[in-house]
């Protein structure tokens, strides 16, 4: 199929898709019409984005980061967005035959009459389906096979810190906060439209985006190898950064998005209201990339969040909202929030007795003061409490910087048990960097002793143990750790198994291993993997997030046929001086500070929170000349995570590292 | 003492276009959601997850349109809603496709949608038939004792005689399709009544019963029927105020359908 974005005009897919959505699962996922989501404000001459999650509509439409970038878009004069999901095999089965390409649900125009396809990628199992989404659209998958007026392909999200393994398929790479660089790059995308898009031009918009900061366009770099080593990532023209710093918003309060959060009318995950009150993380959990990357910690001022909330419950008819964050109860202005929250009047059912609100708060600390503010949302089931020690040990908790000491969970258990709920969930990781056999039973201990603290209260209390397998990840301080294997990461779960099946009130969960070891494979994997991941989506795997789906098989084979070595990529230990396939970006943390870091964590030796403790210099606020915005200057209440209480002795703050631009070699 | 009695009101909507591929379950959230931004004052039920109290009719298969769609809507004791005015605020609260056709009042003790309702009309394209076959089938159809009808239930064939469900049948014009569907039908457009008790008979089982079981096209509920005191009657014959979507309804007012309640023995 060919591009029509010159006229502006399309002819949209709708008639030929309609004659078969009877005949699909769910086809509500896509039919848009979501109250939120304004006729196209598509016109000739405008730059088009058609902004894609490349996953089902359920698990994508509540993506906070694309609907903020549509409202941002839609409200400029130069540019109009949409929005892609991943079709599910059946429709794709349909499209494939009927030769209907992939779609925007707005208004049903073919992808490929945008001028970017721009993906949010958040998993890394996701990337064949970048592809599918791609050829279903009717353009190359591979950037090198694109003709000048072929929609650029554009990607951003938490992968995009290691984009290598799709460097080959993706023109352009957005690291960091999208809200004011989805504007530059707009200005630039739409005169190469209005200079028509002429024979050698894409190379040319390449070329100006990747001076923007915060792009990185990977055909521009050329790549060396020593052996199976990568020797080093270079710019081949003078003007194209060596090195790629991400963006980042200094200050929340200025982008009150989304303003008009989209409501869909079929279930989708996450079917609330959500309103983020702050951006990044400086708990340092060092297994977190997303606490590592987000730096540094941005609020959102406390009289905005209440007004979001307000206007965006009685805009949606929603009757939950959840906070966002990345720990929502480090929020400076949580309680008077939650308080504020509870008291909304509604307008519905009985006056004085309406239902409330129910407010969700995710990623809560284990403390007492958690319990406490949940106890405030009187309307909450009683039913389940989810905390995340993450680790067995005290000793395995100082390693992974996840300073909860065993009285902190025995008292928000305990307090929350006494409160009345029945349920507690504990989030653990296993196959940490140190983990011994000691630290893995130690988590059916935890789990052991929350219940004998729940027979204090109830006649069955319950502990459902969730364990997942540690996937290092790009600048975190474990990146450099050789991810456990398959059979080590069952090996574990077997003896959580056999400790936990005879004891009454605890309940086993465990993630699918081997997507773990796939996870693994492409979060630091290099650009040699372009060709596996090619070879597994032609073979068919797609939606590879999906256990039904998943097949280890299809990537093993794909690896052994290009000659790669998987313990290479996921289980090898990295060195210091290794040059890491991303040693070209930056997310503003120092690779010193994250190796520091990385050596404490060997040692044994914790590291408090940094809004409360003089600064590490890891970078992220010096680097970019921005502080954290955190209303309070007092760490909150309760608990020791991150107080800088009960840690051990012996540690240096590496204050000693002399401060730099980052970015300066 | 007796509790206060609940009041409640009936809301009669419409179902078209792209909205159509949305399934009951769906459409119970959009309700619940429209509801509270109308800020009507809903009842709702005890207990630590207090649901609003909202009762449908019968489901709508994904994919069916309606001009017949129903929704009892429990208030707050003592709430005085004005029935002809609230279909004006409700709209504007709806999704594309979704229009409020009349609102009433329910008397207390009245029955609940699911059981008062006995049959519903349709109108069923069917693209691959021509009409001189159409008429063959309707003939035989409606003079045949047994019309059985194998289905899949639970993972078991269950055959069912669907003959007495048939109450009527005949071809329809193209232009009994209501303004609303903005489509044009291919095929033949076939007008049934069946019934919906003591099982809601669905149209695709009616063209099972047909010679190579044709395949359903597009698919509208024209109308549910009560039946009281003998008298065939919708659960909420609408007003006569040109903003609710009344042009619709007359359009499809019942004609006088060749009834075949009569088995034709």
């Amino acid at each position: 199929m060919t591009s029509s974005s010159s006229s502006g005009a399309t002819t949209d897919v709708w008639p030929a898709l309609e004659r078969h959505l009877a005949s699909v699962a769910k086809p509500a996922r896509y039919i848009g019409l979501e109250d939120g989501a304004p006729s196209s404000s598509r016109a000739p001459g405008k730059a088009g984005w058609l902004l894609c999650y490349p996953d089902t509509y359920e698990i994508g439409l509540p993506n906070q980061g694309l609907q903020i970038l549509r409202e941002i878009l839609n409200e400029r004069d130069d540019a109009f967005a949409e929005r892609g999901y991943a079709v599910w095999t059946d429709l794709e089965a349909v499209m494939r035959r009927e030769k209907i390409p992939f779609f925007s649900i707005e208004t049903h125009a073919p992808a490929a009459s945008f001028d970017v396809i721009a993906f949010n990628l958040s998993a890394e199992l996701v990337y064949t389906n970048v592809l599918n989404c791609v050829d279903l659209a009717g353009v190359p998958v591979r950037t090198a096979d694109r003709a000048d007026d072929d929609p650029l392909v554009i990607i951003g999200g938490h992968c995009t810190y290691n984009p290598e393994p799709i460097a080959d398929f993706v023109d352009v790479v957005v690291l960091g906060d999208g809200e004011e660089v989805v504007g530059e790059m707009t200005e630039v995308i739409a005169e190469w439209k209005r200079e028509g898009k002429t024979p050698g031009s894409r190379e040319n918009v390449l070329r100006a985006l990747a001076r923007i900061e915060g792009i990185y366009v990977p055909s521009l770099y050329d790549v060396a190898y020593d052996g199976e080593f990568l020797a080093e990532v270079t710019p081949r023209y003078a003007d194209v950064p060596e090195r790629v710093e991400k963006r980042t918003v200094a200050d929340l309060a200025e982008w009150p998005y989304p303003k008009q959060q989209l409501v869909p009318l079929t279930e989708v995950v996450h079917d609330r209201l959500n309103v983020e009150v702050f951006r990044g993380c400086t708990r340092g959990c060092r297994f977190c990339q997303a606490g590592m990357i987000t730096r540094p910690v941005r609020e959102r001022p406390a009289d905005q969040v209440r007004t979001m909330i307000d206007e965006g419950l009685q805009r949606t008819g929603y009757d939950e909202v959840t906070l966002t964050s990345l720990s929502t109860a480090d929020f400076s202005g949580i309680e008077q929030t939650v308080s504020d929250v509870m008291n909304l009047d509604t307008g519905c059912g009985e006056p004085g007795t309406q239902p409330p609100i129910t407010l969700g708060l995710p990623s809560l600390r284990v403390d007492a003061f958690t319990v406490g503010l949940a106890n405030k949302i009187q309307n909450a089931r009683r039913t389940g409490l989810t905390f995340a020690p993450e680790a067995g040990t005290w000793r395995m908790r100082q390693v992974i910087n996840k300073l909860i000491r065993e009285e902190d969970l025995y008292g928000a258990v305990g307090s929350a048990y006494s409160q009345g709920w029945r349920r507690m969930k504990l989030y653990f990781l296993t196959g940490l960097p140190t983990e011994t056999d000691e630290d893995t039973l130690g988590i059916a201990e935890l789990a052991k002793n929350c219940v004998e603290l729940g027979k204090e209260h109830h006649k069955n209390p319950s502990v459902t143990v969730s364990v997942g397998g540690f996937v290092p990840k790009p600048f975190t301080p474990f990146q450099w750790f050789g991810q456990n294997t398959e059979e080590e990461l069952r090996r574990k779960i077997n003896l959580l198994r056999d400790a936990t099946r005879k004891v009454h009130g605890v309940n086993l969960k465990w993630h699918d291993s081997r997507a773990s070891v796939i996870e693994g494979l492409l979060s630091r994997g290099d650009r040699r993997l372009g060709r596996v991941i090619e070879l597994v989506w032609q073979r068919g795997g797609t939606f590879q997030e999906w256990s039904e789906h998943f097949s280890i098989d299809l990537w093993l084979d794909a690896m052994a046929e290009c000659g790669l070595d998987p313990d290479w990529y996921i289980h090898r230990h990295r060195t210091e001086h290794e040059v890491l396939p991303w040693d070209h970006l930056s997310a503003g943390l120092h690779k010193d500070f994250l190796w520091m870091d990385w050596t404490d964590a060997l040692a044994e030796v914790g590291l408090p929170d940094c809004r409360w403790t003089p600064c590490y210099d890891c970078g992220a606020c010096t680097g970019y000349s921005i502080e954290h915005i955190v209303a309070s200057a007092t760490p909150p209440a309760g608990g020791s995570q991150g107080t800088g209480v009960d840690l051990t002795q012996g540690h240096t703050v590496p204050v000693e590292l002399t401060p730099r631009k980052v970015g300066a070699q | 003492m007796t509790p206060p009695q609940k009041e409640r009101i009936r809301i009669r909507f419409s179902k078209f276009g792209r909205i159509r591929f949305t399934s009951h379950r769906d459409l119970a959230r959009v309700w619940e959601r429209s509801l509270r931004r109308t800020r009507l004052p809903v009842s709702y039920s005890e207990g630590f997850s207090p649901r609003p109290r909202l009762r449908f009719g019968l489901a709508l298969a994904t994919s069916h349109e309606s001009c017949g769609e129903y929704l009892d809507v429990d208030l707050v004791p003592g709430t005085d809603v004005d029935v002809d005015t609230l279909g004006g605020l409700v709209d504007p609260t709806l999704p594309p496709g979704m229009r409020v056709q009349g609102v009433t009042n329910v008397a207390p003790g009245s029955p609940s949608l699911q059981e008062s309702v006995s049959s519903c009309s349709w109108l069923v394209e069917v693209p691959d038939l021509g009409p001189a076959r159409a008429s063959e089938y309707i003939e035989q159809a409606l003079a045949a004792r047994e019309l059985p009808v194998t289905r899949t239930r639970k993972g078991k064939e269950v055959t069912d005689d669907i003959r007495p469900s048939l109450f009527s049948l005949r071809i329809a014009e193209p232009d009994e399709c209501p303004p609303a569907a903005q489509w044009q039908p291919a095929g033949v457009l076939l007008r049934a009544e069946l019934a919906t008790q003591p099982r809601a008979c669905r149209p695709a089982e009616l063209l099972a019963a047909f010679d190579g079981a044709p395949q359903e096209g597009r698919v509208v509920r024209l109308h549910q029927w009560t039946t009281v005191d003998g008298d065939r009657r919708e659960p909420l014959e609408v007003h006569v105020t040109p903003e609710s979507g009344q042009h619709l309804v007359e359009t499809l007012a019942p004609p006088a359908t060749t009834h075949a309640t009569a088995r034709a023995s």
